[in-house]
């Protein structure tokens, strides 16, 4: 698809250097315009990798993202938690299906992304390498995890790149679904037993740090953050939407009576924000690395699922090519 | 007694109960296992389709057992069938509570199932208690939707690769012997049968097997022999499967009782 971009302006542009300005100009002054960019659009190189590289990660976050809640669907507490549960977890396969068509439109296959991510050299969002011990995890998830993947997803709505922008334009209506079952579930938990209250805080204490730690790095040490500003991939900053999500979150867990797991968390009148402490960036490194509570566990379930299907998928190969062998005989 | 028991005066309230339980059971403990493959699929789409077809069989077994607990009368919620009877009370057909130990078994699981449940709610439409052709009604819909998804992978995978014809096989001998089930006299279908409630269990059998062995040829598969198997689900005669699968389903509500979740 790439090639395909490059050769359909004709072979001038890629020998003259002066063209290749032109063109990357033609192509700020869209993306200042707040026109949309699309899969035929000629796009710098680093764009398009850039955007590879995010969508995809995206799109093997859902993925992934589908074990940590998925490991309750067996032992939901009720048919109605199970069945909404179940619902999410499918929501999640369907985002990352949207996500991977979207990466497709730049000139990779979902096949080479998911061997990336197989291999360990792709990444997905930290926040699912922490497990789910507890019915409560999967409450918190809902509420805190996909909030600031909501808070995260909302402006890209309006990234430069068309596909993208429209992908996640579904996948915010569903988001803000997931969000509120569970709050719900959060709000069930913490106004019961005394059992179940505890059950929420504890979860509350556990998701807190890695959902501040989603919105990545702070802006200091943010490498891509400048260029997808002026690209239009990405329309705040790393602290400006991490703020965002406290100022909205801290709220609801009063709401919730649930303490937030930060003792050096205060409203400043002066600015109009939550002030927190500080971020454990070694334990976010760790993660990233690698090293987290369930790294490995998630890799080698995708793995193994990956392996385990094998035959199935060559199955299907070998009856569609025998299909159409047969039908091209009888024609 | 309620508005609802009076429709049907030909069928006790106890009897609409059992039966409104059993086809709950069946569904519900199928739904349970596909819903254990959820995020291991063989590929995305598939993922996505056992999760859609766990969530059909999760409504259908929500609706029958809310009945349940309507014509009961006892104040026994979906929630209280589901989560607070013992192995012994379900009654469950035997097969669905089978592991889904690979693709190739779960998805022969699934086509045999979906079969029966085609003509079962395709009689149960007529059924004398309004509440059960409702529900027919809406699960035929969801069962064709089933039955297209297996059979065609029964298709696929027995005309597929050696392998996977070995596989979907072995699966097949291996959970052939629980169909009897489907057909074979059972206390509550057979007075559901008579009461009008419910087909005659015996009388699905010849369009069941209609379809299965057109698949069973396309699919290039071979039938199995019928053996003689009578532990049946429906009598409460239970796999060793199904206390495991109930430890792990109902462990929140056994560990806290009598709670909102």
């Amino acid at each position: 698809m790439y090639t395909q971009g490059l050769d359909s302006l004709g072979a001038d542009c890629l020998h003259q250097a002066t063209d290749a300005v032109t063109l990357e100009q033609r192509f700020q002054s869209k993306v200042d315009a707040d026109d949309r960019i699309e899969p035929k659009d000629w796009m710098p190189d680093a764009y398009r990798q850039t955007l590879i590289r995010q969508i995809s990660q995206h799109a093997h976050s859902e993925i992934v993202g589908m074990l940590p809640e998925g490991n309750w669907i067996t032992r939901a507490p009720s048919l109605r938690r199970k069945a909404v549960l179940i619902a999410k977890v499918q929501d999640e396969g369907g985002h990352g299906m949207y996500l991977y068509s979207a990466a497709e439109t730049l000139g990779i296959s979902r096949d080479e992304l998911l061997e990336q991510l197989l291999a360990g050299t792709a990444k997905y969002s930290s926040i699912f390498n922490y497990p789910t011990p507890t019915w409560a995890d999967v409450g918190a998830i809902g509420w805190l995890v996909d909030g600031a993947a909501i808070m995260n997803q909302i402006p890209i709505c309006r990234c430069s790149y068309g596909p993208y922008a429209r992908a996640m334009v579904r996948i915010c209506k569903e988001e803000s679904f997931h969000q509120r079952q569970g709050f719900e579930i959060m709000m069930t938990l913490a106004r019961g037993t005394p059992e179940q209250h505890r059950m929420a805080q504890d979860a509350l204490n556990r998701w807190w740090w890695p959902s501040i730690m989603m919105f990545g790095p702070n802006d200091a040490a943010s490498k891509h953050t400048a260029q997808s500003m002026r690209w239009k991939i990405k329309r705040f900053s790393n602290d400006e939407l991490r703020q965002k999500f406290i100022d909205i979150t801290v709220p609801q867990a009063e709401f919730l009576g649930l303490k937030v797991p930060d003792p050096d968390l205060r409203w400043d009148e002066a600015t109009q924000h939550y002030v927190h402490g500080p971020i454990d960036w070694k334990e976010f490194e760790e993660v990233l690395k690698g090293n987290g509570p369930c790294n490995r566990e998630r890799l080698e379930t995708r793995r193994r699922a990956h392996e385990d299907g094998r035959w199935v998928r060559e199955a299907a190969l070998a009856h569609a090519e025998k299909q159409r062998a047969r039908e091209t005989q009888a024609a | 007694m309620s508005a609802a028991a009076e429709t049907v005066l030909s069928a006790s309230a106890d009897l609409r109960f059992r039966y409104a339980v059993h086809l709950g059971d069946t569904s519900l403990i199928l739904a349970q296992r596909l819903g254990e493959w959820v995020g291991h699929a063989p590929a995305l789409e598939e993922d996505l389709a056992l999760a859609n077809i766990s969530l059909d069989l999760l409504g259908q077994a929500r609706y029958l057992l809310s009945y349940a607990g309507e014509i009961e009368g006892k104040g026994r919620t979906e929630d209280d069938l589901a989560f607070l009877r013992d192995p012994s009370d379900f009654t469950n057909l035997a097969l669905v509570e089978q592991p889904n130990v690979d693709f190739g078994h779960t998805l022969v699981r699934q086509f045999l199932i979906d079969a029966w449940q085609l003509e079962l709610f395709e009689c149960l439409q007529g059924s004398s208690e309004p509440r059960f052709a409702e529900l027919a009604a809406k699960a035929l819909k969801e069962t064709r939707y089933h039955y297209r998804f297996s059979s065609g992978w029964m298709v696929r995978l027995g005309d597929g690769t050696e392998e996977s014809h070995k596989r979907v096989q072995a699966g097949l001998d291996a959970l052939w012997k629980f169909t009897s089930e489907f057909f074979a006299p059972g206390a509550v279908d057979e007075e559901a049968a008579a009461a009008g409630l419910g087909p005659d269990p015996a009388s699905l059998r010849a369009a069941w097997a209609a379809n299965v062995e057109q698949v069973l040829t396309e699919a290039t598969l071979k039938k199995p022999a019928d053996v003689s198997y009578r532990w049946y689900g429906k009598r409460n005669q239970h796999s060793e499967h199904l206390s495991r699968l109930l430890a792990e389903m109902q462990f929140m509500q056994r560990t806290y009782p009598g709670v909102q979740w």
